[in-house]
């Protein structure tokens, strides 16, 4: 009886030693507007992601005033009339990977994954699910994903006179590049 | 078997911490700035006539044609003004995100002026923070207009005058901005012998953000040195913020005629209180001429 206990402490104890995390802070996140007048691009390149191999849990924090924009004024525009950055500084994203028991984190490859949890944008909480991919390549492992949001449904408006040149819906990328494993 | 127990819940409750630091992880990776300039104190690098604590991003070209209708006292006799109208054209380009450089031109006296305006220190929260922006700001007005009196001898340098300002500024909330702006004026040439060439005025700026996209915003510029009685009034100009897009409109009232440093200062002579005034309106627009590369802290 001992024995078998301890037998599977020793299971258990490997098994939480194998809890392993991946973190990065230079994960990428885009966003594409395209409006009948004008396309309009943001890219954050310091997103903080963390993803638990063990539970799944997986979880994004984006600094708002780190989104770089080709023409200072929509940048300007974008921190002050639409994101309101000072009051709502971060955005963040909470879930979990669904399907995390069919991610090998240990063999290369290349797995669809399905993603759900809570996406807070401008101050507003909302339920989100996506579809993405964890790359392991090398020991290495990456992750991203494509979805769109309704910029509406985060208190986010559109002035009339410039209906056309941004988009109701706006399309994200994330891409974490290669995370660093934590021990 | 009560040590095993204790190991084994201790274990678990090891592995259910685990579970659960995701989110110490997420702070511990917080990539917030530790030191945030502070932008947007201004919508425009104008207050209203004078130049404003805002800057122009690197690479960003500003084109601002400005308008000044004549004094509403007439009436219906000139449309309260409207019949009448001076401008001024000009390009300002960022160099940096601290330098500013600028050419016009008025119709008035048909002055060419040409502006360099630098930030020193910039308004800050955070690590190492400052709480005002200061700025130095140094410019030349030529007059190309023809002599007055052309018998007489004439110097090129009669048609130059100069002004060095000082703008120290502070953004106090969204809402309320507020700027101290010291000017230094010298003219070469004056109209009377007893007129001063040199005059100095405290420049004082202010904005209310009243939405997003408006904003209330009053310029003065108390004469301190060097006016001449019963002449030189005290420039006034009260108005509007409003932005649309790639525009910002400036409209206002004022008793300045004058677009640039000299012209607002040494011959603003209408009184607010004749109801000697004139709308007036700026229009910027700015251009992308160099990528922006750098994030909004």
């Amino acid at each position: 009886m001992k024995k078998t206990i301890i037998t599977a402490l020793v299971f258990l104890s490997a098994i939480s030693l194998n809890a392993q995390k991946y973190f990065t802070k230079n994960a990428t996140i885009t966003f594409v507007s395209k409006a009948p007048m004008e396309t309009i691009e943001g890219t954050n390149k310091t997103t903080t992601a963390v993803i638990d191999a063990t539970s799944g849990a997986i979880a994004f924090s984006v600094v708002v005033k780190g989104f770089v924009f080709d023409q200072q004024l929509l940048q300007q525009h974008f921190n002050e009339n639409y994101m309101e950055s000072d009051k709502f500084p971060k955005g963040e994203f909470k879930g979990s990977i669904t399907n995390n028991a069919g991610v090998k984190y240990s063999t290369d490859g290349s797995y669809a994954v399905t993603v759900s949890g809570k996406l807070t944008i401008h101050g507003v909480t909302k339920d989100a699910t996506s579809t993405g991919k964890i790359t392991v390549s090398g020991g290495k492992i990456s992750a991203s994903s494509e979805f769109s949001i309704t910029l509406s449904d985060y208190n986010i408006s559109i002035p009339s006179v410039v209906k056309d040149k941004i988009s109701k819906t706006v399309k994200i990328t994330v891409n974490t590049g290669n995370m660093d494993k934590l021990k | 078997m009560k040590k095993i127990l204790t190991v084994f819940s201790l274990l678990l409750s090891l592995c259910m911490a685990a579970q659960d630091n995701l989110d110490s992880l997420l702070n511990a990776g917080d990539n917030s700035p530790k030191k945030e300039y502070v932008n947007n104190a201004f919508k425009s690098t104008r207050v209203v006539m004078g130049q404003s604590m805002e800057m122009l991003g690197a690479g960003v070209l500003d084109f601002r044609i400005l308008h000044r209708f004549g004094s509403v006292k007439n009436g219906f006799k000139d449309l309260f003004g409207l019949d009448v109208a001076s401008m001024r054209m000009s390009f300002d380009y960022g160099v940096t995100r601290n330098l500013m450089v600028g050419v016009g031109r008025s119709t008035l006296k048909k002055e060419l002026d040409v502006v360099a305006k630098y930030r020193v220190i910039q308004q800050s929260k955070g690590e190492k923070s400052f709480p005002a922006s200061v700025l130095v700001v140094s410019g030349m007005i030529y007059n190309t207009s023809e002599w007055s009196d052309p018998t007489r001898k004439n110097y090129t340098t009669s048609r130059m005058s100069y002004y060095h300002q000082l703008i120290i500024g502070r953004k106090f909330s969204e809402g309320v901005t507020l700027q101290i702006s010291p000017i230094f004026l010298h003219r070469n040439f004056v109209e009377l012998t007893t007129d001063k060439n040199d005059m100095a005025a405290v420049g004082i700026g202010t904005r209310f953000r009243l939405s997003k996209r408006t904003a209330f915003i009053i310029d003065a510029f108390p004469i301190v040195y060097g006016a001449r009685t019963n002449y030189n009034q005290v420039p006034i100009s009260v108005g509007f913020d409003i932005e649309t897009g790639g525009h910002v409109f400036q409209l206002h009232f004022s008793n300045a005629r004058g677009m640039n440093e000299r012209a607002f200062l040494a011959e603003t002579t209408q009184k607010w209180t004749d109801t000697d005034f004139q709308f007036g309106f700026n229009l910027s627009r700015v251009f992308t001429i160099k990528k922006n590369k750098s994030a909004s802290w």
